[in-house]
């Protein structure tokens, strides 16, 4: 360059021939997105390599597998109010880890899938979140690293005091992957190819467009969900003289198309199923039954909910906007104050809200301490624990009285009485007047014991291997007794062969 | 001594304990207006239920010079008075510096090192404010009785920051912070990445999420009676005091209102009863005339 003369043709700087490198964030916009969605797998890699850190041999696992099944599993049980709850997620996913490691202990399988689930909500961080950093251009070409936040699996709070979880629409879309479209026509476009599986009979295909289908409609009715929660909440915060009558309308309109549509489908593959001869076609048809159900059951949840909220808006209009105007006006807390400050630095945002707090937490009276009882209060020795709880108060017990109609001692008797060689039965009317030389009352006792021989316990002596049983058999004699009457049953004692009955239970088990 | 002199002008009716016409202030008078002060001291007291508190009420209202010693005990404990009625009984606050005065520090240990900590818990409790008394009417009005719930007040929050969230996409705004300099995050970003909630080991709320930080908001509410506990659903149901109307309107949205005007955000205002819409009226669909004097 020293003489400029010799090169008279400025030749091409390096950077010139070259496609000019995008610098702006227009055009950087792009590089960002891919970047953030490269993010959002990162804690499941994460997971794989983290697994070494684990207490124990853990490298037989696919952590990050576990993963996407985990964020498969809380997708499916979400629910249109609430979410999955955390040890169904486990439960279920322990099957999955089982299958990887079949050998190891069901402990440890069932650790590794909660470690995975806690690692997807990273429990350990205050945001349970996740963090990456990457680098943008600014408008004015400075290049700047940038923090992006995110979340794969969040916990809410659920109805009854609960935490149930969800997944964030990040997760969604890794799992699902380039879901970040229309969630309407993607809806149809996967269920026209559904459609089109089914009729040529290529069920393994129909199965993936159809749980395709379901993740959509669960996003679809995620989206609305919020919508509506936001306009029970506050009714200035959704627009309800065009937004929202026109979403719930689209809606109402989306639902009744798919359930029609959906129920087209249903009648197909139940076809399917109960034609097909080959089995894994009817599985395979059985399991896409199942998932339109499902896709039918959200629905009609979908629908119930979109027909709630015209009441629920009147009804908070009447409270919100009719009431009777006051006197003076007060600060718009939200308007003037909240909505303001949101979108502010932090650094800002933090001097309003430091003042609304010092202003707004009233007093606190300061609690003030003696040298004297400090003392005391440190002399004191600790009160001893109760390891065993309060001391039970002694139960107020009031003895019944014995009702009994025959004391111990009679029932002594009266087994003696009745404790016969096997080889020498007696009749009842023998036992019946001996018994009464001892006691008037044993005579009663013993008919009854005689009665009930009558149908002996033949199968409880079996089960509990007794050597002998009393029986009494009825030969046609009339007893001939003063307070008795009846037959004159010959009362006898069975022996049972113990050691056989044994043998047989053993056989049998 | 002048306005003594003529608030004991002898038309006006003896009170009892002080001679009339001495501007004498006897042990007995500031007794019992520093008891007064005291039973104010106990925010969860209701005159309702204690005689001695009425009475005293009673006397501070017929009694104006021993208003005005009340008023002066107050002060000079470093307290602003800011309502003596049955209803709020005798309502004060911690003066600024004052030893009743609530530190960050105090409410919340990690509020003192972290920033982020600090302005989540100050934003609950704005939050709980602008839930509880929604529209200008309510915090004018000294009959309303504001109704908030934990999940209530953290969704309110989340519905707020995600449209925020949505604006800045519509814009083609990158709104992740930039890694060396947290302060210039936008303070919805903050709110919005904390989780919502969490399960912990012993079952109980995760201090660090939003509800958390909101249930402790409210509980140190009614813990000022400033809130009623009312139920357990959503969270925790919770109901204003007329002390917590009082204190959200005379002190604590002017104080904020005064750093945001400094901070030269908010537009000034004619005093009337007009909700401003937010600076860009993008969608604000939605006018006085549909019956929803709203904004979006």
């Amino acid at each position: 360059m020293t003489s400029p003369v010799t090169h008279p043709v400025e030749l091409p700087r390096p950077g010139s021939a070259l496609p000019r490198l995008a610098v702006g964030p227009a055009a950087d916009e792009g590089l960002a997105r891919r970047l953030r969605a490269l993010a959002c797998t990162a804690p499941l890699h994460d997971l794989d390599a983290r697994k070494a850190n684990l207490s124990g041999e853990f490298s037989v696992y696919g952590m990050a597998e576990v993963a996407l099944a985990a964020i498969d599993l809380v997708t499916l049980t979400m629910d249109f109010d609430t979410g999955a709850d955390h040890e169904q997620i486990v439960t279920r996913l322990t099957p999955r880890v089982a299958a990887q490691a079949p050998r190891r202990p069901v402990a440890e399988h069932e650790r590794v899938a909660r470690w995975v689930l806690e690692s997807l909500i990273n429990v350990g961080s205050v945001d349970r979140g996740f963090r990456a950093v990457y680098g943008t251009f600014t408008a004015d070409g400075v290049y700047v690293r940038r923090d992006y936040d995110f979340k794969l699996i969040e916990e809410v709070p659920g109805p009854g005091g609960g935490v149930y979880l969800r997944t964030t629409d990040e997760a969604v879309n890794v799992l699902v992957g380039a879901l970040d479209t229309d969630v309407t026509s993607a809806q149809i476009a996967a269920e026209v190819k559904l459609e089109v599986l089914i009729n040529r009979g290529r069920l393994a295909d129909a199965q993936l467009a159809a749980e395709q289908a379901r993740y959509r409609t669960v996003q679809y009715s995620e989206t609305l969900r919020r919508a509506l929660e936001a306009t029970r909440r506050n009714v200035r915060a959704v627009d309800w003289l065009r937004t929202v009558p026109d979403m719930i309308a689209e809606a109402l309109e989306h639902v009744a198309d798919r359930y029609r549509h959906e129920n087209a489908i249903l009648t197909n593959i139940r076809k399917a199923r109960d034609e097909s001869e080959d089995p894994g076609q009817k599985r395979r048809a059985a399991e896409l039954v199942d998932i339109v159900k499902d896709c039918i059951r959200r629905h009609t949840q979908l629908q119930s909910r979109l027909l709630e909220a015209g009441p629920l808006f009147r009804a908070e209009q009447d409270r919100q906007a009719f009431a009777a105007p006051a006197r003076t006006a007060g600060t718009d807390l939200y308007g003037q104050l909240l909505a303001p400050v949101l979108p502010l630095p932090l650094e800002q945002s933090i001097q309003v809200t430091d003042a609304f707090f010092a202003h707004g937490t009233g007093l606190r009276t300061p609690g003030s301490v003696r040298v004297g009882d400090l003392v005391d209060l440190l002399l004191t020795p600790p009160a001893e624990r109760e390891h065993l709880g309060a001391e039970m108060p002694e139960p107020d017990l009031i003895a019944t009285p014995d009702d009994s109609r025959f004391s111990e001692g009679q029932l002594a008797a009266a087994k003696e009485l009745l404790d016969l060689p096997p080889d020498a039965p007696r009749r009842l009317s023998g036992l019946l007047a001996e018994a009464r030389r001892q006691d008037p009352d044993l005579p009663y006792l013993v008919a009854l014991l005689a009665i009930h021989a009558a149908s002996p316990p033949v199968g409880t002596a079996y089960r509990q291997g007794e050597p002998r049983l009393l029986f009494a058999v009825d030969d046609g004699a009339e007893l001939d007794d003063p307070e008795f009457g009846g037959a004159d049953l010959i009362v006898g004692t069975a022996l049972l062969d113990a050691a056989g009955m044994a043998a047989d239970r053993r056989d049998s088990a | 001594m002048t306005e003594s002199a003529e608030w004991s002008d002898p038309t006006a009716t003896a009170p009892q304990g002080a001679a009339a016409g001495t501007p004498a202030v006897s042990p007995a008078d500031t007794s019992d207006a520093a008891r007064l002060v005291a039973f104010g001291l106990q925010p969860k007291l209701q005159p309702a239920r204690d005689q001695e508190y009425a009475d005293l009420l009673r006397r501070y209202r017929e009694d104006p010079p021993f208003a005005r010693l009340a008023d002066a005990v107050a002060t000079g404990l470093g307290l602003v008075v800011l309502e003596v009625s049955p209803r709020a009984g005798m309502a004060v606050t911690a003066a600024e510096g004052s030893v009743f005065a609530v530190r960050m520090g105090d409410y919340a240990r990690r509020a003192a090192s972290d920033t982020a900590d600090r302005f989540l818990h100050g934003l609950a409790h704005l939050a709980v404010a602008a839930l509880a008394f929604p529209r200008p009417e309510d915090l004018a009005d000294d009959g309303y009785i504001g109704r908030v719930t934990v999940n209530g007040v953290d969704a309110f929050v989340r519905q707020a920051c995600r449209r925020l969230e949505q604006r800045a996409e519509e814009q083609g705004e990158n709104t992740d912070p930039a890694s060396d300099a947290p302060g210039l995050e936008a303070a919805w970003r903050v709110w919005a990445r904390r989780s919502a909630t969490g399960a912990t080991k012993d079952s109980r709320r995760l201090a660090g999420s939003t509800t958390g930080i909101v249930a402790k908001a409210v509980a140190f509410l009614a813990d000022s009676g400033f809130l009623q506990r009312t139920g357990d659903e959503g969270g925790g149901t919770y109901r204003t005091t007329a002390r917590y109307q009082l204190q959200v309107r005379d002190m604590a949205s002017s104080a904020a209102m005064g750093e945001l005007l400094e901070l030269g955000v908010v537009p000034v205002t004619d005093g009337s009863a007009t909700l401003l819409p937010p600076d860009d009226a993008d969608d604000l669909d939605l006018v006085a005339d549909a019956g929803l004097p709203f904004h979006s």
